[in-house]
């Protein structure tokens, strides 16, 4: 299907969506926070808060303050507006206990790849990720930027519960989970790292456009750092870009 | 401050107000009260204000007793048996919780929720203006998960002159409920969207807070189940890959994988929220303008809720005044036309041929 970019989408009464692409690429993820930055700098009245997403920037609004075709008309023109500028994204450096049963899959990631466990730590702690976007869950972080060799699809049979702070593959991307939920993504550790805690100040840590990098911790540190992130240190070490 | 403590409890009661925003860009849903209309009556009733946290009662029953002083508490929502220390209580009006009083509510007959309102409120620490439970999310105050039995509540103790009060039943439709297609409603074949439209389809017992699974026949996706995740609202209707819809509600997902094939209007999201499991709904799609008109008439029917509620005894105080309150309530109903509006143990809420909310 050929659509023209970027298209204006109902989401009921009090919703619209800017839809700029129908893929995972970095440029379509700019020009959404673009869009979500410039909202947030220049308020049009009745809007009641922006979802960033990979590809649109969801915009929840009230129709007794302003309608859909007007505000849509003033989003398109925004949307169509070249170069609006966008946030510098912040660097986290996030510790991961990787393997073991902190990562019951990576023997499995490892397998699939025909690379040894230590080599996936390697490749997955040696990238740059981009946060495309936090969402389904509070906290839950879509990293891009996995390299293609560790790509592995989502499982066949999704598991009832994986732990918090699970860090994960499904499909080319990897993210952090911040709570216990159910998933279909494959487990390559943990982190203690709280991305939402709602007894600390901020209750979320990472924002969309931010950049990620892991590093390797030993399991015996866990207890410690777990500790720590619980009683509301950030953990993830912000770092100069 | 008395207390409500809670005596007995079934799944899906947890205190809710109109929920929480600000924070969907960090996957933190609103969470909120399934049906905001009850909400607003239960609290107008109280002299609450109509998004302020009540007491969201789920399908099965519930039973609270009042301590350390009296409370003055108002019923609306799903239809229910409801006795206070051996006396019936209303839907749509408010009762006194004696000292050591307990209200016990049976099974909803019809509908779903209830909302056990209560003046002055419940104290609690609101996180990002909400008390309201997130249970997946940890949030929720003063307990952050659905009540338990113990569990007790810090609420505002009865005033001085408390006045009985009831609330004229809203007219509420049985029309189907109404959809704006989209946003992925391209994702679907044109069939399936007729389809859609056509079938009568079956809540799933499968259900909660977080959506409403419906059964009815496969409908086929375009192009592939799986869409880039993009944002969610209340009432979007998600169609999964196995060809069946899943509307989204209050502690839905703030984004989601599955193409949405038509969102609910915000008007008749309480109406969807009150379906039983195993109970049929239907579907009708209207313009945007059409649903832009019912969305401000439905901000407008809330704000006005408070002036359908009228007074039936002022001053109430102990268990002595109620015979003068049943009284009063007896004679009202004794009135032409009473039997037709008021709400006493069957329907909170009448059909109008206009298909919406009317005052």
């Amino acid at each position: 299907m050929s659509r023209s970019y970027p298209r204006l989408l109902p989401s009921g009464d009090s919703a619209l969506v800017v839809e700029f692409g129908d893929h995972i690429d970095a440029d379509l993820n700019r020009r959404v926070l673009a869009l979500d930055a410039t909202l947030a700098q220049d308020q049009i009245s009745g809007i009641i808060e922006t979802v960033p997403t990979y590809r649109s920037l969801l915009v929840h609004y009230d129709p007794t303050v302003i309608g859909f075709a007007e505000l849509g008309a003033k989003l398109m023109t925004l949307a169509a507006r070249p170069g609006l500028p966008s946030r510098k994204g912040r660097r986290w450096r996030v510790p991961v206990v990787y393997g073991g049963e902190f990562g019951i899959d990576l023997e499995a990631v490892a397998a699939r790849a025909k690379l040894t466990p230590q080599e996936v730590i390697a490749l997955h702690s040696g990238g740059d990720y981009r946060v495309y976007m936090l969402g389904f869950l509070p906290g839950y972080t879509y990293l891009g930027g996995l390299d293609q060799r560790l790509a592995t699809p989502r499982r066949q049979d999704p598991r009832l519960e994986t732990p918090s702070g699970t860090i994960a593959i499904g499909g080319v991307q990897t993210g952090i989970q911040c709570i216990a939920a159910p998933s279909g993504w494959n487990l390559l550790g943990r982190t203690p790292v709280r991305t939402y805690h709602p007894h600390r100040d901020p209750i979320f840590l990472i924002e969309p456009g931010d950049y990620v990098t892991f590093f390797p911790v030993q399991e015996r540190d866990w207890e410690a750092l777990d500790r720590a992130a619980e009683t509301g240190d950030p953990v993830a070490r912000m770092v100069d870009t | 401050m008395s207390l409500i403590v809670v005596d007995m409890v079934g799944p899906a009661t947890s205190v809710q107000d109109a929920g929480r925003s600000g924070a969907q860009r960090y996957g933190l849903t609103t969470s909120g009260a399934m049906d905001r209309v009850s909400l607003a009556i239960a609290n107008a009733l109280v002299g609450q204000p109509c998004g302020a946290a009540a007491i969201e009662i789920g399908p099965l029953g519930a039973a609270f007793t009042a301590r350390k002083g009296s409370v003055h508490v108002s019923l609306a929502g799903a239809d229910r048996v409801a006795n206070l220390g051996g006396r019936a209580a209303w839907i749509n009006e408010t009762a006194v919780m004696a000292q050591g009083e307990t209200l016990v509510l049976s099974p909803a007959r019809s509908g779903v929720f209830s909302y056990l309102g209560i003046e002055g409120g419940i104290a609690g620490e609101p996180v990002y203006g909400s008390l309201s439970v997130s249970a997946r999310a940890g949030l929720g105050s003063p307990y952050p998960r659905p009540l338990r039995p113990g569990d007790e509540l810090e609420v505002g103790t009865i005033k001085e002159a408390a006045s009985a009060r009831r609330f004229k039943p809203l007219l509420m439709s049985r029309e189907p409920i109404r959809v704006v297609l989209g946003p992925q409603d391209d994702h679907m074949t044109p069939e399936a969207v007729a389809l859609f439209l056509e079938t009568e389809w079956r809540v799933s017992p499968k259900s909660d807070r977080m959506g409403y699974r419906l059964e009815g026949p496969k409908l086929a996706h375009a192009d592939g189940y799986n869409i880039v995740s993009d944002g969610t609202v209340p009432g979007s209707i998600q169609i999964t890959g196995n060809g069946q819809p899943l509307a989204l509600l209050a502690e839905r997902g703030t984004t989601g994988g599955y193409p949405k094939i038509a969102t609910i209007i915000t008007a008749d999201l309480p109406r969807f929220a009150q379906t039983q499991a195993g109970g049929r709904v239907r579907f009708v799609s209207i313009s945007m303008e059409e649903a832009q008109r019912e969305a401000r008439g439905f901000a407008a029917m809330l704000a006005h809720v408070r002036e359908r509620v009228e007074t039936l005894v002022r001053g109430i105080r102990s268990r002595e005044s109620r015979a003068d309150l049943a009284a009063a309530a007896m004679s009202r109903r004794d009135q032409p036309g009473w039997q037709d509006r008021i709400a006493v143990d069957d329907q909170s809420r009448e059909v109008t041929d206009a298909g919406r909310f009317e005052l």
